[in-house]
């Protein structure tokens, strides 16, 4: 169960990736983010943000044309 | 010593279409925990200006330039009339200004994010903007022209920045 959740339907690159920072910036350590997205791209972005930054992708799932990660701020 | 954690871009183009890249770029790099700074200088000091709305693109000469209508029905919205139209046609008075129109349009209808939207997010995630005082001074600019938080300062304070970055981009 997510502690936020970040609609960024509608947003193109970079707009998920910066709103999904900004969400989680101001978290605690721990807590979990749920970001919404229908932009393809951020399949791929949203991962290396997490690789990057080092927080856990715990999933990455697509619902008739939505993308949901859940990340886990660390 | 290299520092991966810091990427410098250094910003020469001053049309409306070549604005976002910098700014893509740098938002990205702070939001992937990157320290950024980019160096405005020449035609990219265009993008420090208060006003950004006098930022056109040019359609001459850009034949790479896609240019499909962001209105009116599908099978016309497909149409790509960047190879139909031929360049002196863009050399009519106002034609830069219906071609940022129409990309302006495009844009918000992608969900692409506006320039002053971009510029104000590096900013708030501190990114350094550096102009280039040698060409401030050279195209009769004044500090008043500029946002704030703007630093002035020349090319060895370049290089002071990317001294320690390794990734170091001119766009």
């Amino acid at each position: 169960m997510a502690d936020e959740t970040l609609d960024a339907s509608g947003l193109n690159c970079p707009l998920p990736i910066l709103k999904t920072k900004k969400a989680l910036s101001k978290m605690d350590i721990g807590k979990i983010l749920d970001v919404i997205s229908t932009d393809a791209g951020s399949v791929k972005d949203i991962e290396a943000f997490c690789n990057q930054t080092g927080n856990k992708l715990m999933s990455a799932v697509e619902e008739s044309g939505k993308y949901i990660f859940t990340i886990k701020k660390t | 010593m290299s520092d991966n954690k810091k990427m410098t871009i250094i910003a020469t183009k001053g049309t409306f279409d070549w604005a976002f890249p910098p700014f893509i770029i740098a938002s990205t790099g702070v939001a992937m925990d990157k320290k950024v700074t980019i160096f405005f200088t020449f035609y990219g000091l265009n993008l420090l200006l208060k006003d950004t709305s006098k930022l056109r693109i040019s359609p001459i000469g850009n034949p790479a330039m896609p240019m499909k209508l962001p209105i009116g029905p599908e099978w016309l919205q497909k149409i790509d009339f960047g190879p139909k139209i031929p360049n002196i046609f863009w050399l009519l008075p106002f034609t830069e200004y219906l071609a940022t129109y129409l990309m302006k349009k495009t844009m918000k209808k992608n969900g692409v994010a506006t320039l002053d939207e971009l510029r104000s997010m590096c900013q708030e995630f501190d990114v350094k903007f550096i102009a280039c005082e040698m060409t401030v001074d050279l195209f009769g600019y004044s500090k008043n022209d500029f946002i704030d938080g703007v630093e002035f300062a020349g090319a060895a304070t370049y290089f002071d920045e990317c001294n320690d970055s390794n990734h170091n981009l001119y766009m």
